[in-house]
């Protein structure tokens, strides 16, 4: 296959068709956050701007653009302006590795697409795709640092403190959930993890345990309740983003949803078998990768719903419980499950137990 | 403009001077014995050279200001915070943001006016401060209420302590970031508000219980109302609780946390809830009984564990008791006056000012002049929903007091705050204010 116009062609469609894609769930993701919680707790939510009140979210965000962005005196300005940039870009750029179905030729015959041209349904099919993801949503942890300690303020440099302990922490609890899909999978493709979950062989249940650690570290890496610390309104004001307002205020409150709707998609991807379902099986129609993009989509949905839920039901945790949590639990019982499946894998290889144990 | 020029974040070094005056928290270096003292409660001594404990300036220790305008400071409560990381070395209320003049203000009102006065001061618990104020004035004017009087004030009082409770137990949830637990309370209290509304025609600030009784007659269908607030609330509370009582990471964050020994709590003057969470039944209702509450029948509950956990498992068993109370003042609720037959202190029927001289002067006089009191003082105290509210009346023998003064429990729990507070971490002592809930309205009066 030539690199010509209609590769960049299709590349510069697929990074559009996934933004609109990724940004309307934001949207609907901040409106159907506001709805689910008035439904759980007996309110009516918004319902005023379009129906159901759907332009809701489109409105508070061309209200945040019109607002001023008040810097205020005492901030260090390049750290202060930098600081929602990277929140919002590598929320961004972690999507690129988000697989939304599969990939369909255009033009070309057989399996390999001869004379045409591959679609993939992913910005960039990555062969470290799983390292790239790591790697974006590390970045993501200087924003709130960076937030904290620039703005010269007290209340944000404690949401800061708290945000490069705790996300640094779960960083690594995330990492260690995702190691043993890897290590099952035996690639860091994405794709290729989607693959080798195909026919129901989803991850969910041999890896239980890593998928219930990857929640619970996605849900304080993306600060989210109960492990809000870093922007605990009882405590911190505002946490991090305290002395930020108008469209700065924006990017981190689009990053915090971006990086929802990034985590539950890699949820997907990772443990519920990715764009594969029940209909078509791979290849049996032509409309397939539509189908795979639903399937995963409704997942998605339904995983962030659980964001929801966990929001308006949890109480949030104290900061040296949430560390211990991590350090003393999360990690050592991943290690501990890793290493089991490391060891089945390798028995699943070579059928030797016996000398993989005693190292023999 | 130098866009480029960085104005270094000098957070780590506040200035040492503000005009605070009094209530200025000073630097670790700065702080003598005598400061120190004064941060931790007069009663309760500072050794000779504590000050030389403290950290010293430098230090990487950082004093904040939690409030007045923080999301949980329950009203515009402000703490002086010295913090070691999140960790809490020392602590200092500050109050008076929201002093009002209340009491220099019942100077210049008739006693007949009193009771809109102060109402206002414990808002969330309009009707109680009514109750205290009135009794207070009728000891002095030696009246004894009529039963229905007496009875249709402990309903309102106990309706307000579930009032007060509810909220409570709402914004307590907030501060956990619990917001389900947050609208739950808000919504269970309209119940109570509406009945208010129908009965005094006022939600909050109510002014029913004057002093002479109530100042009117409860609404028909009432005992339907009431019954329907003590069916609903405890079944709803029920709901509510299975959201907080047995989840790990509520338990974990409230047990063992902003712990008030029991010597504490009694040298610091903490009454109410937080006295009883220290295992002391201390409560005025049943030991000085007043409005007739020895006839009810209902538990005093306390617990042992003298920390935020036990504040809330008080304080939702006394909603539950009040329900109780409530139950049973529907039941053997008397027929008869309202409010005390005696013309120089009750207002005659609106209908007899058009056919009855004498009713249009005493009309016209009680609304000019007032009543008179015979002068003495007294001091009487009621049960609030926070603790013992006192009101202490000074009379010279004329129409308005010469002194009022009022007794309010949260100023006290305010002042026990640092020995809650200190050595924990900032999430907990959000968590003690709530526990402690106060109502800065009634602090700074």
């Amino acid at each position: 296959m030539e690199f010509d116009g209609w590769t960049a062609l299709i590349g510069t469609g697929t990074v559009v068709a996934v933004f609109v894609v990724v940004m309307l769930m934001v949207i609907l993701a901040v409106w159907a956050e506001r709805r689910v919680a008035a439904v759980m707790q007996t309110r009516i939510g918004p319902n005023r701007a379009g129906p159901f009140g759907l332009l809701q979210t489109i409105a508070d965000g061309i209200k945040l653009l019109m607002k001023e962005s008040i810097t205020p005196r005492q901030v260090d300005r390049l750290v202060y302006e930098l600081a929602p940039l990277l929140a919002v870009l590598p929320a961004f750029l972690a999507l690129a590795i988000v697989p939304f179905g599969p990939g369909f030729c255009i033009g070309g015959q057989g399996t390999d697409c001869s004379g045409g041209y591959f679609v993939d349904m992913q910005i960039a099919n990555l062969n470290v795709g799983v390292l790239w993801f790591l790697s974006m949503s590390a970045i993501g942890v200087y924003a709130a640092l960076l937030a904290g300690w620039g703005s010269g303020s007290k209340y944000p440099l404690l949401g800061g403190v708290r945000a490069s302990a705790q996300v640094i922490s779960y960083e690594a609890a995330l990492s260690l959930s995702v190691v043993p899909v890897v290590v099952a999978a035996g690639t860091l493709d994405t794709q290729g993890i989607v693959l080798a979950q195909s026919q129901y062989r989803w991850f969910l249940l041999p890896l239980f345990i890593p998928a219930l650690f990857f929640f619970v570290a996605a849900l304080a890496e993306t600060n989210r309740p109960p492990f809000d610390l870093v922007e605990a309104e009882s405590e911190l004001v505002g946490g991090f983003h305290t002395e930020y307002s108008g469209v700065r205020f924006m990017l981190f409150f689009l990053a915090e949803y971006v990086n929802v709707v990034t985590i539950s998609a890699l949820f997907v991807t990772f443990f519920l078998g990715g764009w594969t379902g029940p209909y078509p099986v791979a290849g049996s129609v032509n409309w397939a990768p539509l189908f795979g993009a639903i399937w995963f989509l409704a997942k998605t949905v339904c995983i962030i719903g659980i964001f929801f839920w966990l929001r308006v039901t949890l109480p949030r945790l104290r900061y040296d419980q949430l560390m211990a949590l991590c350090w003393k639990r999360l990690i050592p019982i991943n290690l501990v499950y890793l290493m089991a499946v490391a060891v089945w894998v390798a028995y699943q290889a070579t059928g030797d137990l016996p000398r993989l144990v005693g190292g023999g | 403009m130098d866009r480029g020029h960085v104005v270094p974040p000098s957070i780590l070094a506040p200035p040492t001077a503000t005009s605070e005056g009094e209530q200025e928290m000073f630097l670790p270096g700065e702080t003598h014995r005598l400061e120190l003292t004064r941060e931790r409660g007069i009663v309760t001594e500072v050794p000779a050279g504590s000050e030389e404990q403290l950290s010293a300036p430098g230090d990487e220790t950082m004093i904040i200001n939690l409030g007045p305008q923080h999301p949980s400071t329950h009203g515009v409560l402000r703490l002086m915070m010295e913090l070691d990381g999140e960790e809490v070395l020392r602590v200092k209320p500050v109050i008076g943001y929201l002093h009002t003049g209340m009491e220099k203000t019942a100077e210049d009102l008739m006693y007949i006016q009193g009771s809109t006065n102060v109402t206002r001061m414990d808002y969330l618990n309009p009707l109680g401060n009514e109750l205290c104020f009135s009794l207070a004035v009728e000891q002095l004017l030696d009246l004894e209420v009529p039963p229905r009087a007496a009875a249709i004030r402990v309903l309102m009082a106990e309706l307000c302590r579930i009032n007060s409770h509810l909220i409570w137990f709402a914004t307590s949830g907030m501060d956990l970031g619990a917001t389900t637990v947050m609208i739950h309370g808000f919504r269970e209290r309209e119940l109570i508000l509406r009945f208010f509304e129908r009965t005094t025609g006022l939600r909050m600030n109510c002014d029913y219980i004057r002093p002479g009784g109530v100042a009117a007659d409860l609404p028909d269908g009432w005992a339907d109302d009431v019954a329907e607030i003590t069916s609903v609330i405890p079944r709803r509370l029920d709901e509510s609780r299975n959201l907080l009582d047995d989840n790990p990471i509520f338990r974990r964050r409230t047990q063992g946390v902003g712990i008030l020994t029991r010597e504490e709590a009694v040298a610091l003057g903490a009454t109410g809830p937080i006295l009883r969470a220290t295992g002391v039944a201390w409560d005025l209702r049943k030991a000085f009984p007043y409005s007739g509450y020895e006839q009810y029948d209902f538990e005093v509950p306390t617990h042992d564990d003298c920390d935020v956990w036990a504040r809330y498992q008080v304080r939702v068993a006394e909603i539950y008791e009040s329900a109780r109370i409530v139950e049973q003042v529907i039941e053997t609720m008397p027929a008869g006056d309202y409010r005390v037959q005696d013309k120089k202190v009750t207002p005659p029927p609106r209908h007899r000012i058009d056919t009855s001289m004498e009713a249009l002067i005493h009309h016209f006089k009680l609304f000019t002049e007032g009543f008179k009191v015979p002068p003495g003082e007294t001091y009487v105290a009621v049960e609030s929903p926070k603790g013992e509210l006192g009101c202490y009346l000074v009379s010279d023998g004329g129409a308005r007091a010469y002194r009022q003064h009022t007794r309010g429990p949260c100023f006290y729990h305010v002042h026990a705050m640092p020995a809650m507070m200190v050595g924990g971490l900032v999430a907990d002592a959000v968590l003690v204010i709530g526990s402690s809930d106060p109502v800065l309205g009634e602090v700074d009066r």
